[in-house]
């Protein structure tokens, strides 16, 4: 079984939940910007959350089945159709063979995931399948997925869905999707300004507190070059006293730094593993996925939470996620 | 001051989903010996959901996750349940020496199209190219930290005489193997990478390769010595690698 790329769209890269163990060998941790958006799409094809897909990033691809394969789509809205039919998200969806999906343009958000039942089985390079693209690393030989490609997709051992697949396979349209869908909250996408929150960070009380006010008070736009390893905020520049002694040291996803023009950058998914520039915040990880779904151009302000309070939410989304799980698993036979 | 109150090691989250274990404020032998311990410590018995251990030159990055500790946390914030453990997994913790490290001497082929900007620092140092090469090639380097690049190291004590900013323009393609150096430190592009130091040399050595275990072939803690090969040896050498 295999996708095959008919078009590649602007980057579409496999991602997996990240390389993980190998930071002190300087390696980045790269996977999903959106890793909670895998692993909901994973969820509900019945594969580990762990397992690889596709990333969509603005403008997707059109894919291609070899053979009937049980997908879901999560995170942006890419307008994923069918022939001239839309493709629901969130959901189940089984593709007859030869069913060629295809993605537009981000209406909503700008990364989308695309899982298959079985996983994207490309070689695993230091214990991951994501791409790294600035080494060279996992992926399809390093690099972004383009037209032409064959993606392999892991052998599943028990199908699930059987009668949506039964549904599909008789249906003109070339797939079928139930009424159900997984509850994540996408609304959220669409806020502007995005509103993330945050914890302050080790240089926070360096700042003079006008600038502090100015960061939690006022708004920033994601820069033009931003990209999978940071944003570059705009609009608003804070003054952060002059420092040379600063050494590198670890940074985290999320980490939001202060470079010497005052303009904050947000560390992403392909962050190198240490940095620099002062560290005046972090994101809290529940908000990364919101994060990872702005795009250059997009407003967005900042709200200061506790760490207890950051890691309570983390702790109460891992809940939602295992209550979703179970949930899923409830209609797998359906 | 006591000695006898176990390492002087500070703690600090870094978001919700790491912390930084601090052993000093600047870089010298005690701390750097310090990190080292340290990170060999958690290496051997890491506490759960513990994912990466990042060494730096005077902090230890830990990422772990924050549900791991659940039931030991008993309400308690996972940061303040994560450096309880880590405080009684350090607290009898000595600094290692860090001239206890692996030595690697590594060939180098210094200048020529090797090194493009040899003759452009020694102008700057107002020192010869011969004598840039020597001054680089007696010393002994420390790896105090990774970070930049896979398979990048920090390489410490750069005689001063060689310690320039980084360029003002950064190459957008250096070489693999390229041997550089900027602000106090000398290091090797490891990979074919964009970057501003000053092209020195360039080594056959293969300094990070995914298919290895471990994929880098520096680590915290090592030293590094240089050693000048001519150009001949360079390319007989590289050869020998493509053909692998």
């Amino acid at each position: 079984m295999a996708l095959n790329v008919r078009r590649a769209g602007v980057l579409t890269t496999v991602q997996d939940l990240g390389r993980h163990g190998y930071q002190r060998h300087g390696v980045p941790v790269a996977g999903a910007m959106d890793a909670y958006a895998l692993r909901v799409a994973n969820t509900i094809v019945g594969n580990e959350p762990g397992d690889a897909g596709l990333e969509l990033t603005l403008e997707g691809p059109a894919i291609e089945f070899e053979e009937d394969a049980l997908i879901a789509i999560s995170g942006a809205d890419l307008g994923a159709h069918v022939a001239d039919t839309p493709v629901p998200m969130l959901r189940p969806v089984w593709m007859a063979a030869g069913a060629q999906l295809e993605f537009g343009a981000a209406r909503k958000g700008s990364r989308a995931y695309l899982a298959t039942a079985g996983g994207v089985d490309v070689p695993r390079v230091l214990g991951s399948r994501s791409t790294y693209l600035r080494a060279g690393l996992g992926g399809i030989e390093g690099r972004a997925v383009r037209r032409g490609d064959r993606l392999p997709v892991g052998a599943v051992a028990a199908p699930c869905y059987p009668k949506l697949k039964a549904v599909a396979l008789a249906s003109k349209s070339r797939f079928a999707a139930p009424h159900w869908a997984a509850s994540v909250h996408p609304e959220k996408m669409e806020r502007s300004p995005q509103v993330l929150r945050f914890v302050p960070g080790r240089y926070w009380e360096w700042l003079p507190a006008e600038s502090r006010t100015r960061f939690m008070g006022s708004e920033f736009r994601v820069g033009p070059e931003s990209d999978r390893m940071g944003y570059r905020l705009l609009d608003t520049r804070l003054d952060m006293p002059k420092r040379e002694d600063l050494l590198s040291e670890g940074v985290a996803f999320g980490t939001i730094q202060l470079p010497p023009d005052g303009n904050p950058i947000v560390l992403m998914a392909d962050r190198q593993v240490t940095g620099g520039y002062p560290r005046i915040g972090d994101l809290a990880s529940v908000d990364l996925g919101l994060a990872a779904q702005l795009k250059p151009g997009d407003r967005l302000r900042f709200e200061r939470v506790s760490l207890t309070q950051a890691q309570q939410l983390w702790v109460t989304q891992e809940r939602a996620y295992a209550e979703l799980r179970e949930a899923v698993r409830g209609h797998m036979n359906e | 001051m006591a000695e006898s109150d176990g390492p002087h090691l500070s703690f600090a989250p870094l978001g919700d989903r790491a912390l930084l274990i601090e052993a000093g404020d600047k870089v010298d032998p005690a701390t750097t010996g310090l990190v080292a311990a340290v990170t060999a410590r958690i290496s051997n018995s890491p506490p759960p959901g513990i994912t990466d251990i990042v060494p730096a030159f005077c902090s230890v990055a830990l990422h772990y996750d924050p549900d791991a500790l659940g039931e030991e946390a008993e309400g308690a914030a996972p940061y303040d349940a994560m450096v309880a453990r880590l405080q009684s997994l350090l607290f009898d913790l000595e600094a290692i020496s860090p001239f206890e490290g692996r030595t690697f001497d590594i060939p180098v082929v210094y200048g020529g199209e090797h090194g493009e900007d040899l003759a452009a620092l020694a102008q700057a140092c107002g020192l010869s190219e011969d004598r840039v090469i020597e001054i680089h090639s007696a010393q002994t380097y420390f790896a105090f930290s990774t970070g930049f690049a896979p398979g990048f190291a920090y390489l410490g004590n750069l005689d001063p005489q060689l310690r320039q900013p980084r360029r003002d323009k950064p190459r957008v393609r250096v070489p693999s193997g390229s041997v550089a150096v900027a602000n106090g430190f000398t290091g090797i592009y490891p990979l074919e990478l964009p970057g501003g130091w000053h092209l020195i040399g360039r080594t056959p050595w293969s300094l990070f390769d995914a298919g290895r275990n471990p994929p880098a072939l520096l680590e915290a803690g090592d030293r590094v010595r240089f050693r000048r090969i001519a150009a001949a040896e360079f390319d007989a050498a590289a050869r020998a690698q493509s053909w692998r």
